[in-house]
């Protein structure tokens, strides 16, 4: 088997890897003409200081912890979604999404409606006696990123379980074997594959941090790269110093990216014919105890703060402002786009890592988390600004940086199916002459169809939540939900914002939703 | 893609439109010119005088709308630059793209500091805001020595952080580093901006926030809430005087005079008060809303000479990072 | 007429040499140990392993370098040979154009090519709710409808009860026959080998022999086939 394996890889696969080449290729000149706009404009490269060093050491400290803990975590949460199935399963699994999706200032709010010093846990433990906890730390940092990023990683190692065919955990449950043997068969190995990606992919997006890791850091202590870049940019106006860091941070994903690469084989498990999954093992009384009390956990730590979040919003709900409902339809407008463009640069990437190794591809699909939004934002208003005023193309902009910086997630879910789709139906194809877009047409996209809707529905919903560079270019009548937000803050108005945070968190996981389930329409036939 | 060449289509179309009228674009901070902010207001206000389209543009805060006035130079569209403040003045001027100003006004802002590039419009103190019924100190050495709770902002992304650096650095000169080692067990958390730290204080993290002393006039108009105050401090308060200027490179410099003239007249001054919460730089004739009587007024003002600000600056920040950065 | 001209394939330690010809309508089982290079051969012939060195040839035309879709060739591997989310229909119309634009002629075609394997009705079903003869029969009417000159066969029955495996070797080679194709099937079987071909290619040590009479050569097997074959 191994042989012919390996025989049959040397055949070209149905399509041709120019397609993914050329988006990766024109998603790196993007980043790379903006770090070098930047650079340009600075008239050249200057040093770093000792408080970036010190800022590099912690970030890296805090997004190493952040991914290693929020995977670590997801696992025991998602093998218990995987092997449990019970009512209002679907809608935990969306709803587990949400914090992903929040505004980072809205999201912190919430985490501290439950666990700050006037929280919901400290008022609990008040009860008893005992002291308020104190959030402010590298374990309140790691709180919120294990909070915003969990789901995430919940989601894609739940797809990683799904993906394992059902034939596999038949065959396993007709040899006798317990969840201690399926561990060691199959969840084992599927973890080896996706955990290393998922950890990098976590590793990136805490690269960029700022907000959550100052405000729950509790200070200067601690300062991230991208406080580093703020600083930088406005404080010091040292550009060449702010290219050198969004530089250094796209650098980290890199070398995180690259380590993951290498610690995750590449083999799937072969194509299944799409028998609904069922679980002959776990059956026990003590695993079925040991699953409920894993999620009902997850479950509390990830809704409690949404919860604080729906009911600081309802009042403010039914009075929003006009402006609101309007830089509610350009949100989704800019989640559309956002989608739209993702796909187009997704699905010929998954297509070509599918069909084998491309390394630069892979590393493409990783820049967009780990590039400094602001670094990029001005890069791109550098190169924008001789030939058009970049306002009038701010929301086209932020859904472009929007569907650069959800392309990881949509990789890690596409690029597994899909290369369990060039291997177990590869061959046929060829056989067939189903070659190009007639393959991707009859084949790929039809077997995708659960993971691009999943893919889409993630970035519709990021998209519409993400305040993204939309900040550097906003004029008056271009604003989108998560900047209405702000701007509502800034002017005292908080219960108004707390409304509006409400209405993005529904349109956001309206818009998970409705592409999620489209996505799911006929699988499982 | 439609959508693109749609939005061209209206950009010429309004191009087209204007084309009768001069346009004057000014670049402010974007809570200027959010639907809550004094810019449609004033926008309405001054098209009404000036038979042009007035364009505000606005671009995050004060710190930023300077680096993107950097970025552009002299080809920049913008003819006025509104919102900039004194700490950032000095840097402004350096950039030689600001042209001289001819506007004079009664300006009622308690502080001698004028410039021949840039026209105050408002004003205001840093102050630290608490619940009414809390009993706070009146000093920053009594407030270190406290048990209060303090969230403040990140001087090196927060106008207020920065104002808060300079306030001490104003008050105390030599002995600033002390006092934030002694109110380094008071600070909760440092946050990215001002709404953060006040979303945090109104969410009870904290019993105090730095904010402004114009900060509980919004609480009392707006919701009828005298619930918050502002901490008086025997030091005095640091101030903060918003500016505008003329950039040198703009094609409508009649037009950039007539708005600066407009900034310091009553249509404009008597939006500012209950829109950008801020004392207007010059007393409207109607006098401050009802409300702004019940603020505290500072013993002193402190200000830091603005051609100074840039160097006092990055040693004070050295100063408050090596104090809170243990 | 398939002709394999000095014919050599490596990978790692494995070696296959193979040069020979295969006539018109001939129905050939290719038999001989486990990882001797069976399905190797037949896939080299498919086009799925390039070879190292020597031609491929069909009546004279140089196929070694074409892709596995234009060889005058409809295959059958050991499994997966439907995609799970088409239907039946859809499966076997893939073999009149892989592009599925299907003429009303075509889609009578294919109803049927699934009439003639005896699924006839079942066009609107998909393979998971098949039972395997039936997914067989359904790949079948693919082949069928292919019509290609050379039919190529990696033990895809190898999962079927004798009986069933039985009745779709007949009706495989009924449609060889039908269609005037050609038949190159790997079977571990010499049954299989007695029920349909003709002739056989024992594969081993590296080598694949030239076809030679199935009766001849299974009850006086040469050396490197009889230790397979064992007593039997």
């Amino acid at each position: 088997m191994a042989e012919r394996a390996r025989s049959v890889n040397r055949v070209p696969p149905p399509v041709s890897p120019v397609g993914g080449i050329g988006a990766a290729v024109a998603i790196a000149a993007l980043m790379g003409l903006s770090v070098l706009a930047v650079i340009w404009r600075a008239g050249g490269v200057s040093g770093l200081t000792g408080a970036d060093w010190a800022a590099l050491r912690f970030t890296v400290m805090q997004a190493l912890l952040s991914s290693l803990l929020s995977v670590a975590l997801a696992i025991p949460v998602a093998r218990a979604l995987a092997r449990r199935r019970f009512f209002g399963r679907r809608a935990l699994i969306v709803l587990l999404g949400a914090p992903f999706i929040l505004p980072v200032i809205v999201a912190i709010l919430g985490l501290l409606a439950v666990f700050g010093r006037n929280g919901w846990l400290s008022v609990g433990l008040g009860v008893f006696g005992l002291e308020p906890i104190r959030i402010y730390g590298l374990h309140g940092v790691v709180l919120a990123h294990v909070f915003f990023n969990l789901p995430l990683a919940v989601r894609l190692l739940l797809q990683g379980w799904q993906d394992i065919p059902a034939e596999r955990f038949r065959l396993a449950a007709q040899l006798g074997a317990g969840p201690r043997d399926m561990l060691r068969l199959f969840e084992w190995p599927m973890l080896r594959r996706v955990a290393p990606g998922v950890a990098a992919v976590i590793f990136a997006i805490c690269l960029t941090s700022f907000a959550v890791a100052l405000t729950l850091g509790g200070g200067p202590r601690a300062t991230t790269l991208e406080l580093a870049i703020y600083q930088a940019f406005r404080f010091d106006f040292d550009l060449g110093r702010a290219a050198v860091l969004a530089v250094v941070q796209i650098g980290l994903a890199g070398a995180a990216a690259l380590l993951a690469l290498r610690l995750s084989g590449q083999d799937g498990f072969g194509a299944g014919l799409d028998r609904p999954v069922h679980r002959w093992d776990a059956q026990g009384g003590w695993l079925r105890a040991q699953d409920t009390a894993v999620i009902a956990a997850a479950a509390l730590f990830l809704c409690l703060p949404l919860l604080a979040v729906i009911l600081r919003g309802l009042p403010g709900l039914l009075d929003l402002p006009d402006a609101v409902w309007r830089a509610a339809l350009s949100s989704v407008w800019v989640a559309g786009l956002s989608t739209v463009l993702l796909l187009i640069l997704a699905l010929p990437m998954a297509a070509t890592l599918a069909g084998g190794r491309w390394l630069g591809v892979e590393m493409a699909g990783l820049l967009g988390l780990a590039a400094s939004p602001l670094a990029l934002g001005t890069g791109l208003f550098i190169l924008i600004h001789p030939f058009a005023n970049p306002a009038a193309l701010a929301l086209p902009l932020t859904a472009l940086v929007n569907a650069i910086m959800a392309l990881p997630f949509a990789l890690r879910s596409l690029v597994p199916a899909a290369r369990d789709v060039m291997q177990g139906q590869g061959r046929l194809a060829l056989a067939l002459d189903l070659r190009g877009w007639r393959f991707l047409r009859l084949v790929f996209l039809p077997r995708l169809r659960p993971q691009i809707g999943f893919a889409a529905g993630l970035t519709a919903a990021l998209s519409m939540g993400d305040l993204g560079v939309i900040t550097l270019f906003a004029d008056p009548e271009r604003a989108t939900l998560p900047l209405q937000i702000y701007r509502l803050m800034g002017a005292y108005r908080m219960e108004a914002a707390a409304g509006a945070a409400l209405l993005l968190l529904v349109l956001s996981l309206a818009a998970f939703w409705i592409c999620d389930r489209g996505g799911r329409g006929h699988a499982g036939a | 893609m439609k959508h693109l060449v749609f939005a061209a289509g209206v950009l010429s179309a309004t191009a087209a439109l204007a084309a009768d009228k001069p346009e004057l674009v000014v670049y402010t901070y974007d809570s200027f010119v959010s639907d809550w902010g004094p810019g449609p207001a004033v926008e309405a206000a001054f098209e009404e005088i000036c038979n042009c389209d007035l364009k505000l543009v606005g671009a995050g805060d004060g710190a930023a709308l300077l680096a993107r006035i950097k970025l552009e130079g002299a080809r920049s569209d913008a003819d006025v630059v509104l919102g900039l403040d004194t700490n950032l003045t000095e840097a402004a001027a350096q950039t030689g793209l600001f042209a001289p100003h001819e506007v004079s006004a009664n300006f009622a802002v308690p502080s001698d500091w004028v410039s021949p590039l840039f026209t105050p419009y408002d004003w205001g103190y840093f102050a630290f805001v608490h619940n009414a019924d809390q009993d706070v100190p009146s000093n920053f050495r009594d407030l270190a020595d406290s048990d209060l709770k303090l969230v403040i902002q990140d001087p090196r992304s927060s106008t207020p952080g920065l104002g808060l650096l300079l306030w001490v650095k104003a008050a105390y000169g030599d002995e600033a580093a002390q006092i934030w080692d002694g109110l380094a067990d008071n600070i909760v958390t440092v946050t990215k901006g001002w709404s953060e730290a006040y979303g945090l204080f109104l969410e009870g993290e904290a019993d105090m926030v730095l904010s402004y002393t114009t900060s509980p006039a919004y609480h009392l108009i707006a919701e009828g809430d005298d619930s918050k105050a502002a901490a008086p401090f025997e030091e005095g308060h640091y101030m903060q005087i918003e500016v505008a200027g003329k950039l040198a490179s703009s094609d409508q410099p009649e037009l950039a005079d007539q708005f600066l003239e407009f900034m310091v007249s009553d249509a404009f001054q008597s939006i500012i008060p209950t829109t950008n919460w801020m004392y207007p730089a010059v007393i409207p004739a109607g006098g401050l809303p009802d409300g702004f009587d019940t603020l505290i007024r500072p013993q002193a003002s402190l200000l830091l000479p603005s051609a100074k600000v840039p160097a006092i600056r990055d040693a004070a920040l050295a100063e408050w990072l090596s104090a809170l950065g243990q | 007429m398939l002709e394999l001209e000095a014919l050599r394939i490596a990978a790692g330690s494995f070696r296959l040499q193979a040069d020979f010809a295969l006539r018109d309508r001939a129905q050939v089982a290719v038999v001989g140990p486990s990882g001797a290079g069976k399905s190797t051969l037949v896939n080299a012939v498919a086009g799925f392993v390039p070879p190292d060195a020597g031609r491929i040839l069909w009546n004279g035309r140089d196929l070694t370098r074409a892709a596995p879709g234009q060889r005058p060739i409809a295959m059958l591997f050991q499994d997966g040979n439907l995609f799970p989310h088409l239907t039946l229909a859809q499966n076997v119309g893939l073999g009149l154009h892989p592009g599925l634009r299907l003429s009303r002629q075509d889609r009578a075609g294919v109803e049927q090519a699934l009439d003639r394997v005896g699924l006839a009705g079942l066009g609107a079903r998909r393979p998971a709710e098949l039972s395997g003869g039936q997914q067989s029969r359904a790949a079948l009417a693919r082949v069928l409808v292919q019509a290609r000159p050379l039919m190529v066969l990696d033990e895809p029955f190898a999962a079927l009860g004798p009986a069933l495996k039985a009745d779709m070797l007949d009706l495989v080679a009924e449609l060889a026959r039908e269609t005037a194709a050609s038949l190159l099937m790997v079977t571990h079987d010499p049954g299989d080998a007695r029920r349909v071909a003709d002739e056989v290619i024992v594969v081993a040590d590296g080598h694949a022999a030239p076809p030679a009479p199935t009766q001849a050569l299974l009850d006086h097997p040469p050396a490197a086939l009889r230790a397979y074959l064992g007593n039997g």
